[in-house]
């Protein structure tokens, strides 16, 4: 394209002036098409990274009001805080069990489902509906299935003769009881990536499994699983963003409790910042986890390209 | 050979009638599966209509043995403003939408049809606020509110999403599929490039619109924790944050029936966008992956 521009200019000499305008033009164009996006970017997730950086080695205590220069002392009071620790044990303890959970139960469902059926349709609607609501509105249905003696489960357990539990107000229970709903919500929503995943295997070799004499759960854990080794990493990459991202079921059922059995990284963060007005902590505890996500987007960059190929 | 055919086909068959059972198992096993997986929402369907109880006893019954009445929602929309949280809410989800087809439009064309310098690092600094969700940073993210003046308003809940990386990406995807020939007949008829981006790309890429949008609005309606931290208000709150406060007084009251009704009313109109555009949203969400 420039070429040929290139070679008309000469035989063009009287409008000379208007091309090197266009071309000036032109090599602003790009950018006066990314500006607005790269502002608010810089805006709203570059410059804040830099703001908790700087804030994660600053302290303005509230008796002079004078920020100071702190160094490391941040970070040595979040690793001091029982409250910190134990939040991050617990988004591990979430981490082990919503991820392989959601994970193994989308895949199950994609194989049931996978057949273009109406029947079908209508299950993967139903499997899918819980992670199109808000999550808040899925903690306020749980603050009443989860009620202690007449609630949905305990009322339905009774019936089975099954003892319920305190399942939000025993600490050694409430976590799990999220990692309950957590499952609920998104295993449908991860379902749909293994359906995509399971469009793209090669039916030849499927059928050539089954020739030669594989079981259903051999074709299974041999020939499918591996196969969909891509979607798998890109759904957890996912699933590894919501474990730190999503905390509004801890904020409406138990507000880190009882007795910080519930407490995420990221209602630490939230808890320390707006209730306790401990900015420092609250920073660096959020540069960690930012720094979390940039070593996960490194692993997921490269295989996001062939998931997001594979979901197209 | 009429025998051997013979024991053939009836082995086929054989097989043919265990794949239909073992069908018929996994059928089975699904539909008590989707039942379970539903009981949530039966419940709220259930208990939305159902008549005031003393002391929540029976609320827990999924069976609808009562005269239905909309009391509940009558009581839901008296003690939640919920009519302010839904314009409230409608604002934000459209008003983010609306400036994100302008940014995402903009870059997308830029990446997809010019060339310049340092292309392939910029796309990289988008792509990366793909990981950077926006969680992450709302401490750092409220004090920039707070210093721009948007504490407390709407406009302030918006700002951080009015760029996406996601939406940027997929325009971008979008585009490239389109053959250039289209925009080069628009721009040798005499059009500039605005006019071939509206006139010509925007509208062959309405798939990918929808895409977005449906991702967009799906996940700025069912946002909570960001606008709960900007918002200081009542006459601000979002439906959300009006659920969350509805849900935690009527904790108190064991008025279960009205928390069923007023997250019911949250959740109608995701019900009925995900009824209408049932397949859209499976082929956006399976698109996107990474939400708004």
């Amino acid at each position: 394209m420039t070429s040929v521009a290139a070679a008309q200019a000469p035989f063009d000499a009287s409008h000379a002036r208007p091309v090197s305008g266009h071309r000036l033009q032109r090599r602003l164009l790009p950018w006066l098409l990314l500006a607005p996006s790269l502002l608010l970017l810089a805006a709203f997730t570059y410059l804040p990274i830099g703001r908790v950086a700087w804030e994660s080695l600053h302290d303005k205590p509230h008796a002079t009001g004078k920020t100071l220069f702190v160094g490391l002392g941040n970070y040595t009071a979040l690793f001091a805080d029982k409250a910190f620790t134990q939040s991050v044990a617990n988004n591990l303890i979430y981490a082990a069990g919503t991820v392989p959970a959601s994970m193994a139960l989308a895949l199950l469902f994609a194989l049931a489902v996978q057949r273009a059926t109406r029947f079908n349709a209508i299950m993967r609607a139903i499997l899918l509906f819980p992670s199109m609501v808000p999550l808040v509105a899925a903690a306020s249905l749980f603050f009443f299935i989860f009620l202690p003696g007449v609630g949905l489960f305990d009322h339905y357990l009774a019936k089975l003769g099954v003892r319920g539990a305190n399942w939000l107000g025993d600490p050694d229970v409430a976590l799990w009881s999220l990692i309950g709903i957590t499952v609920w919500k998104n295993a449908g929503y991860y379902m749909l990536f293994y359906l995509a995943g399971l469009t793209t295997l090669p039916g030849e070799v499927l059928e050539a499994a089954t020739i030669d004499g594989c079981n259903a759960w051999q074709r299974l854990r041999y020939v499918i699983v591996p196969l969909l080794a891509p979607t798998t990493a890109f759904v957890l990459v996912i699933a590894l963003i919501n474990v730190l991202t999503q905390v509004d079921h801890v904020i409406v059922l138990t507000k880190g409790g009882p007795s910080n059995s519930t407490k995420l990284v990221l209602y630490y963060i939230y808890e320390q910042a707006h209730e306790n007005f401990a900015y420092g902590k609250a920073a660096a505890a959020s540069l960690l986890s930012v720094s979390f996500l940039l070593a996960l987007s490194v692993f997921s960059l490269k295989t996001m390209e062939r998931g997001a190929h594979a979901a197209s | 050979m009429t025998a051997e055919t013979g024991s053939l086909h009836s082995a086929s068959l054989r097989s043919g009638r265990r794949r239909q059972r073992s069908a018929l198992v996994v059928a089975g096993l699904m539909a008590i599966t989707a039942f379970l997986w539903s009981t949530p929402f039966l419940w709220t369907l259930v208990a939305s209509f159902r008549p005031e109880t003393a002391g929540g006893i029976g609320m827990a019954s999924l069976l609808p043995d009562y005269i239905p009445t909309l009391d509940n929602f009558r009581n839901a929309f008296e003690s939640g403003d919920f009519a302010v949280y839904y314009v409230n809410t409608a604002i934000v989800a459209f008003g983010i939408l609306a400036v994100q087809i302008v940014t995402i439009s903009l870059a997308g064309y830029a990446f997809a049809r010019l060339s310049f310098p340092g292309r392939e690092t910029i796309f990289y600094v988008f792509l990366l606020q793909l990981m950077l969700v926006p969680p992450i940073l709302i401490v750092p993210n409220l004090r920039t509110i707070v210093d721009l003046g948007l504490y407390g308003s709407l406009a302030g809940v918006m700002a951080p999403y009015f760029a996406s990386a996601f939406g940027t990406f997929l325009m971008r995807q979008t585009f490239r599929q389109i053959p250039r020939d289209f925009e080069e007949a628009a721009v040798i008829d005499g059009a500039h490039w605005g006019q071939a981006l509206w006139h010509v790309l925007l509208p062959m890429a309405k798939p990918g619109l929808i895409a977005f949008s449906l991702v967009s609005l799906m996940a700025h309606w069912n946002e909570f924790l960001w606008p709960l931290m900007v918002l200081n208000e009542p006459r601000t709150h979002t439906l959300t944050i009006g659920l969350a406060t509805f849900a935690l007084s009527t904790e108190g009251g064991r008025e279960w029936g009205l928390l069923a009704a007023g997250t019911l009313l949250v959740m109608a109109p995701l019900l009925l966008l995900f009824a209408i555009f049932q397949r859209q949203f499976v082929n956006s969400f399976m698109f996107a992956g990474l939400k708004g």
